[in-house]
């Protein structure tokens, strides 16, 4: 081994000699962080270059995209939660690059006519891809629009053929700590689950998405299948999905499991419904100027004419 | 030159711009100079910034004492008022853009916030305390006020506690850093008491062995 590089030593880079990105980018978050000293956040914080996924062709649903301009490509795919790649906004872009989403399968199985394994060709090869322009409003009073690629996990469930025991779907995240360094913290139980009542899952809003801004969803924003659901709290939207799982009883999910008095099985939107610890009644746009980030949180993120019915009679401060 | 000059001609500058530093790029990052950007979030980057600013001056400020008894400089101590004030002037800041840019002076949802929301309070609680203390740094105040100056500025112990108290309920769930700060302000109190209990100690030895009695004057 040494000798080999010894040989070509005047020309050569050993492989050892290039910083890994990870320890590069782990070095850059200690400098940010110890920003004890001025001069080390000065020469923090370059510009990290990934490359873009391959496009992929979806047409506009103008009916389910609202009108807001758009986050950017940048914004959307560098800052985000994806606590599997660490618990900060930057991690899952400094991280998830080294994941591998091929090949994948998804495992249904629960209360539908036949439980099996497919793979993510045959999952997604009957349902044609639209986009669709959704807010996003994280729970930690962040916002952004995004133009996703998808289509309604409706169509998917109707295709699985549920039974009439069939009233929650669970969602469950690849476990693969190896590739996914957050998962050897112990900041949430891995590996992630999330969970949806059977009409929740069936409203036209829902989408299992598979892109974003016409190309294939880059790994940091759950590649290579993910949940969208517009009208509740970003977290419910559960990334890279290995499992859906059809039950009679209502599943748990993991930030309800962390810390139940802050985050309820529902999570819509509601800034009449306070954090216990912040504020809902307003966010910030990300992308907007500095004066005017902050805007009023609409009920079920603007989408309450579509979907309060969903929870008529039902005391919103108590499932919250 | 005297060691009053260096202080005044070396070391007084050298810490205003160190301490301005930070405000500086941010100035830059809000304005595009350079190059330089805010955050995505660029709010949430103003006040991260500016409230972690504010702890990391807060902590330098009370490892000034320690240092000064390590090395044998006693001439350090007079930094703590400049660096003082530097905290209070970038906890006002973190104050001010959450005033105004993140809650648009919205007045009812302040008061909301401050009565309702623990972690709130509590900064809030931190930075009223540290009004007396920055109103009273001058020379002429320190005069006047005599040992009640000491007295006085050891609301510093307090204020420090409610600043890591405060950065870590509003945590999400990675409470690491936070627990960092804990951490390095138990040491820089603890030292203090370590300090202390020794210095009385050595106190009492000295009054034995002059007057052969366990009885110290003043303080018991």
């Amino acid at each position: 081994m040494h000798r080999k590089y010894w040989i070509n030593r005047v020309n050569s880079i050993r492989p050892s000699d290039i910083t890994p990105e990870g320890v590069w980018l782990d070095r850059r978050r200690w400098l940010a962080g110890a920003a004890v000293l001025p001069l080390a956040a000065a020469v923090a914080r370059p510009a990290v270059a990934a490359p873009a996924p391959p496009p992929l062709a979806a047409s506009r649903n103008a009916r389910h995209s609202v009108d807001d301009t758009p986050t950017s490509w940048d914004d959307i795919t560098s800052y985000n939660n994806f606590y599997e790649f660490g618990t900060d906004k930057g991690d899952p872009r400094a991280h998830a690059g080294t994941l591998h989403v091929r090949p994948w399968s998804v495992a249904v199985s629960g209360e539908i006519e036949a439980p099996g394994t497919f793979t993510l060709e045959d999952l997604l090869k009957p349902h044609p891809l639209e986009e669709r322009i959704y807010r996003m409003r994280c729970v930690e009073r962040w916002s952004m629009v995004i133009p996703w690629i998808g289509f309604p996990l409706g169509d998917l469930v109707k295709r699985l053929k549920p039974t009439s025991r069939a009233k929650f779907v669970a969602f469950k995240t690849l476990y693969r700590p190896r590739e996914m360094p957050g998962q050897r913290a112990g900041w949430l139980a891995w590996p992630y689950v999330e969970g949806l009542r059977i009409d929740e899952a069936m409203h036209p809003l829902t989408l299992l998405v598979v892109g974003l801004y016409g190309r294939e969803l880059p790994n940091q924003n759950g590649a290579p299948l993910r949940l969208v659901v517009p009208w509740k709290y970003g977290f419910k939207g559960i990334k890279s999905i290995v499992s859906i799982h059809f039950t009679e009883r209502q599943p748990p999910t993991s930030w309800n499991l962390a810390a139940p008095d802050e985050y309820g099985f529902y999570a819509n939107v509601n800034p009449a419904v306070d954090h216990p610890r912040w504020s809902q009644a307003s966010e910030r746009r990300i992308g907007a100027s500095l004066f005017a980030a902050t805007r009023p949180t609409l009920p079920f993120n603007g989408y309450a004419a579509e979907v309060a019915s969903l929870y008529g009679g039902m005391d919103l401060r108590r499932w919250f | 030159m005297t060691v009053e000059q260096r202080y005044r001609r070396l070391w007084k500058p050298l810490v205003f711009v160190a301490a301005l530093t930070p405000a500086l790029l941010l100035l830059a990052g809000a304005l595009g100079v350079g190059g330089r950007r805010l955050g995505p979030d660029p709010v949430e980057d103003l006040l991260l910034t500016c409230g972690k600013t504010t702890l990391n001056l807060l902590w330098i400020t009370l490892a000034v004492t320690p240092l000064a008894h390590l090395l044998h400089r006693p001439q350090l101590l007079r930094l703590r008022r400049t660096l003082g004030l530097f905290v209070f002037f970038y906890a006002l800041l973190h104050f001010g853009i959450y005033l105004v840019l993140d809650r648009s002076l919205d007045v009812a949802m302040i008061t909301g916030d401050i009565v309702k929301r623990p972690y709130i309070t509590i900064g809030f609680t931190a930075l009223v305390l540290l009004v007396p203390l920055a109103a009273t740094s001058t020379n002429r105040m320190m005069r006047r006020l005599g040992r009640r100056w000491q007295r006085l500025h050891r609301l510093v112990y307090a204020i420090a506690v409610l600043a890591a108290w405060h950065y870590y309920w509003q945590v999400k769930r990675d409470v690491t850093e936070p627990l960092l700060y804990a951490g390095l302000l138990a040491l820089l109190l603890g030292w203090r008491v370590w300090h202390r209990r020794r210095a009385l100690r050595s106190m009492a030895a000295r009054v034995t062995s002059t007057y052969g009695s366990a009885r110290v004057p003043g303080r018991t």
